[in-house]
């Protein structure tokens, strides 16, 4: 990297795993919605499933308007999570390296039949809650880090880029709050 | 969309995720710990994850459409994704913002996070279907009380 030649204790401190595992998958999640939007002219958002699948257990009248697109959503999900375990079969697993990966130390790993899986250290109650405020925000917001930072900034739409930098900013600014009362992790 | 699908349209869709999961997993955003340490400052590695993809999907937004008229498994036009602005995209972002800046997950890293193994995401899961349904009973409550029919979207 050009900027590790000049400025080796910056780089290090704003990137202290590099940035190629980074560039490499921000890729791939590209080219992933770029697959569906080619072959569909769908360009698709990760938190709509949320409501989409409840059309399959609730009668209540707003989740009605996702019926026609749920049983594909459920398919994208089940993609993600087959896609994210090949990576875990693969990369996590220590089976294929390569030099653009750089595996880290977050969370705990475990070992079930030769796989190995990985474990967040944060806390239940910051997922639930966290999980709640995000199923709400997502849907009122009209999308979330995919629909709008992935395929709506792509769009170079400006309501995604206005959603994008609201959330990032209030993300930013909450975890910060929450890291300064010393919750952790 | 409406119709006979083609055969290879849910196959497609499931390759699409299967390539989006796995390039969450690699870049290591199924893992909440990497996304807080991002809006901590202490990694910001984060950015090139989001706008990479977004620059990839930017392209095929601007060229595909040029190129071909219709999406060959739907017979739908190409367009971009642009969603009108109000009120909603402010304070749903917001709220957004804390529940990710609280917990680190956001939907598609979630689903990718089962997929590395970490089954202690299904709390963040659990949440996000209970703040979905949340609103969603609120919006269809909200409609009943008013009489006008509610539109397409």
């Amino acid at each position: 990297m050009v900027t590790e030649l000049f400025a080796p204790a910056l780089y290090e401190s704003l990137f202290p795993v590099g940035i190629s595992r980074y560039v490499v998958g921000g890729l791939l999640v590209g080219l992933g919605a770029v697959v569906i939007y080619l072959g569909t002219g769908i360009a698709a958002g990760a938190s709509t499933f949320l409501e989409s699948t409840l059309s399959y257990v609730s009668d209540q009248s707003w989740f009605q308007r996702y019926r026609s697109s749920r049983d594909w959503r459920v398919v994208f999900t089940l993609g993600i999570i087959a896609g994210a375990f090949a990576y875990a079969l693969t990369f996590q697993s220590g089976l294929v390296s390569s030099g653009l990966y750089e595996a880290g130390a977050t969370g705990e790993l475990y070992d079930v039949g030769g796989v190995t899986l990985w474990l967040t250290d944060v806390q239940p109650w910051r997922l639930f809650l966290g999980g709640i405020l995000v199923g709400i925000g997502t849907r009122i917001g009209k999308g979330c880090t995919s629909g709008h930072g992935v395929c709506g900034v792509g769009s170079a739409s400006k309501t995604s880029i206005v959603g994008v930098m609201t959330f990032l900013a209030v993300a930013i600014g909450t975890a910060q709050v929450v890291m300064a009362l010393g919750v952790s992790p | 969309m409406s119709g006979n699908r083609h055969p290879l349209f849910m196959p497609l869709i499931f390759v699409g995720g299967l390539i989006f999961g796995f390039g969450l997993g690699f870049s290591h955003m199924a893992r909440p710990e990497v996304v807080l340490n991002f809006l901590q400052f202490e990694d910001f590695g984060l950015l090139f994850v989001m706008f990479g993809a977004a620059i990839v999907s930017g392209i095929a937004f601007a060229i595909v459409p040029r190129l071909r008229d219709r999406a060959p498994l739907t017979g739908d036009t190409y367009g971009r994704r642009l969603k009108s602005f109000d009120r909603n995209v402010l304070i749903g972002g917001a709220i957004f913002g804390v529940g990710w800046g609280l917990s680190g997950i956001c939907p598609g890293a979630a689903y990718a996070s089962l997929g590395v193994g970490n089954i202690t995401i299904l709390w963040a899961l659990a949440g996000m279907f209970v703040g979905a349904y949340i609103q969603g009973y609120w919006r269809s409550q909200r409609a009943v009380s008013e009489t006008t029919p509610a539109g397409a979207d």
